[in-house]
């Protein structure tokens, strides 16, 4: 048995005392079973229905169907008539998961009430229970007024509720993740990965068989080339190194920025947007120093020639040995 | 019992070969219960799941992906490219190891490869063009990732493994230049070496320990020639390693913007 909380105890025995006329404190104790009930009407049942609730959180709770229970009154009372129960399918519901509703109860209506005999309804004809039935509560759940509080009772019947328990209206999975849209890996990644491999490998083939490797004189330590260069890709530095003092250049460029600074940049942009419009300065940041590397680079390889003074490469050839073989404008 | 023509007995036959292949007691050991080798494939939802699940290269990619992230102008493919290229050059490199030697022979053996080996020169051209390719490639896919802004949390840490990768691959390239043995590799190396002496306090010592020496002898090419074929390649697998386990612990490719 659940434990109800007293305050909750306390509201329901209130409504219990002033629909009887009995003293509050004597619902109470009645209701927690420490004296007989005032009112010999037979106990109805209680009945709990669950009610399928979406899965996904941010559809709101399904319309909760309060059911209506209705007890069949005394023996002048009219056979009693069937409430439709109406069930609403959640059409989305993925998981449907249970949710108790609260469940509202009536207590039988009482001999003194006069009988509403004179509605005539018919068994047949369930779909009008909306029609005044015996007690005149609104037929459970048009879709829009789904709490209980507002079931419209007549106004000579003497009717309690009683609070049976409290469940709030929440799906019991938990859905923590946003819904993602998602595709299989196959074939939708794999294929494309799979052309881009294979145009690549024909690139490749393509181009080494176009394209011969440099393979200069046999390696002379006595014999420097001038201009001696590096790599390409170390070529933008070479080109820094020859404008400040090596001690700065050599160090403070490759370590400094390169390793410590680029490594350090997720830790020092702090800034969680990624759309572009929102992250501006980063962008500005890294776009400068692409063009400021690629600047350097492009000169270090096609604009310096022997002691490293500036030359043109459509005028004075280009002075790089790794593109030897294959562009020559002399 | 109708007539078939060759051709129908020829089908029928084959059929019938590639069932009891498929079904033998050595196909079924190789591939796992549900592998469209097993079974043959047909297009549904549950083998396009087996078809990743149930190979272990395929494997590196989870079952399913975030729609945005296979639109080829989101990655532009660079990472994987970048992978690719890797292994083109692994095989390539292997083969050319066939033909080297890290000595005074160095030089000799590039021009036999050249001018004597079958395809020498074309797998030679692979393996360099390809190097190029890679870090060119590998520098595009870092800025691919810092203009989505890819490298943010919960991704920091990846971006500092792909920092570290970066750098192994340029010494990767870098230790790759010296092998042929030429004017080319030798002054070029010696610059690049001669700009880590500049490094402060121990610049002398780190250049001594890269050249195993003063300056590029067949010392530094045995030293290089081992960094490049063997560390350089082994410490830079468990790094890609680390980087694709990553990738798909953090919740896949990031985005979309
Ligand atoms: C050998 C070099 C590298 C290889 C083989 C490699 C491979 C990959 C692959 C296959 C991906 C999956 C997404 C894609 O294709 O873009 C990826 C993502 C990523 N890489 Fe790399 N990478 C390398 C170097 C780098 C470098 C130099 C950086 C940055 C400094 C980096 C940072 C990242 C980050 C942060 C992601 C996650 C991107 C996202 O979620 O959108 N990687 N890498």
């Amino acid at each position: 048995m659940v434990d109800i909380p007293e305050h909750l105890l306390l509201r329901s025995a209130e409504a219990r005392a002033k629909a009887l006329g009995i003293s509050v404190e004597q619902a109470l104790a009645e209701m927690k079973g420490e004296s007989t009930p005032t009112v010999v009407a037979e106990e109805p049942e209680v009945i709990e229905i669950d009610t399928p609730a979406p899965a996904k959180a941010e559809v709101p709770a399904p319309v909760e169907t309060p059911v209506t229970e209705e007890e069949p009154a005394k023996a002048e009372v009219p056979a009693p008539v069937e409430t439709p129960v109406t069930e609403e399918e959640p059409a989305k519901a993925e998981v449907p998961a249970p949710v108790e509703t609260p469940v509202t109860e009536e207590e039988p209506a009482k001999a003194e009430v006069p009988a509403p005999v004179e509605t005539p309804v018919t068994e047949e004809e369930p779909a009008k229970a909306e029609v005044p039935a015996p007690v005149k509560a609104k037929a459970p759940a048009p879709a829009k007024d789904d709490s209980p509080e507002e079931v419209d009772f007549a106004p000579e019947v003497k009717v309690t509720q009683r609070l049976l328990t409290v469940v709030k209206a929440k799906p019991i999975q938990k859905a923590s993740a946003e819904p993602v849209d998602k595709v299989n890996t196959w074939p939708h990644l794999m294929l494309p990965e799979f052309i881009s491999l294979m145009a690549m490998m024909a690139f490749l083939i393509i181009l080494s068989a176009i394209l011969q490797a440099p393979l200069l004189e046999e390696a002379n330590p006595n014999i420097t080339p001038n201009p001696a260069k590096a790599p390409w890709y170390f070529l933008g530095l070479q080109e820094a190194l020859s404008y400040w003092d090596p001690q700065i250049a050599g160090v403070m460029i490759p370590l400094v920025i390169g390793l410590i600074g680029f490594a350090a940049i997720p830790y020092i942009d702090r800034n969680p947007e990624n759309n572009p419009s929102k992250r501006k300065y980063a962008i500005m940041m890294f776009t400068f120093f692409l063009a400021g590397a690629g600047t350097l680079t492009i000169i270090g390889v096609l604009f310096r020639g022997p002691g490293w003074n500036w030359t043109y490469p459509w005028i004075d050839g280009i002075w790089f040995d790794d593109l030897l073989d294959w562009i020559y404008f002399e | 019992m109708a007539k078939l023509t060759l051709r129908e007995r020829f089908k029928k036959g084959a059929e019938g070969s590639g069932d009891s292949l498929r079904g033998s007691k050595f196909a079924t050991s190789i591939f796992r219960p549900g592998s469209p080798f097993r079974k043959g494939y047909s297009d549904s939802p549950r083998n396009r799941s087996y078809v990743v699940m149930n190979n272990v290269l395929y494997h590196l990619h989870p079952v399913k992906v975030k729609r945005h992230g296979v639109r080829l102008s989101y990655t532009l493919c660079l990472g994987g490219m970048s992978f690719f290229l890797f292994i083109v050059l692994t095989i390539t490199g292997i083969w050319l190891m066939f033909y080297f030697r890290p000595t005074e022979m160095a030089y000799a053996d590039i021009q036999a490869l050249q001018t004597s080996v079958a395809f020498g020169s074309l797998v030679r051209n692979m393996h360099r063009w390809g190097a190029h390719l890679m870090v060119l490639v590998v520098f595009l896919h870092m800025s691919r990732v810092f203009y989505h802004g890819a490298y943010k949390a919960p991704r920091e840490f990846n971006w500092v493994i792909g920092v570290i990768l970066l750098f192994l691959t340029l010494f990767l390239s870098f230790t790759g230049y010296l092998l042929p043995w030429d004017q080319l590799a030798i002054w070029a190396v010696t610059v690049g070496g001669n700009m880590a002496s500049y490094t402060p306090v121990f610049g002398a010592q780190i250049k001594f320990g890269l050249f195993a020496g003063l300056e590029a002898t067949t010392a530094t090419l045995l030293r290089f020639y081992v960094l490049h074929v063997l560390f350089f390649p082994f410490i830079i697998v468990i790094f890609m390693a680390i980087h694709f386990w990553r990738v798909r612990k953090d919740g896949g490719i990031s985005g979309p913007l």
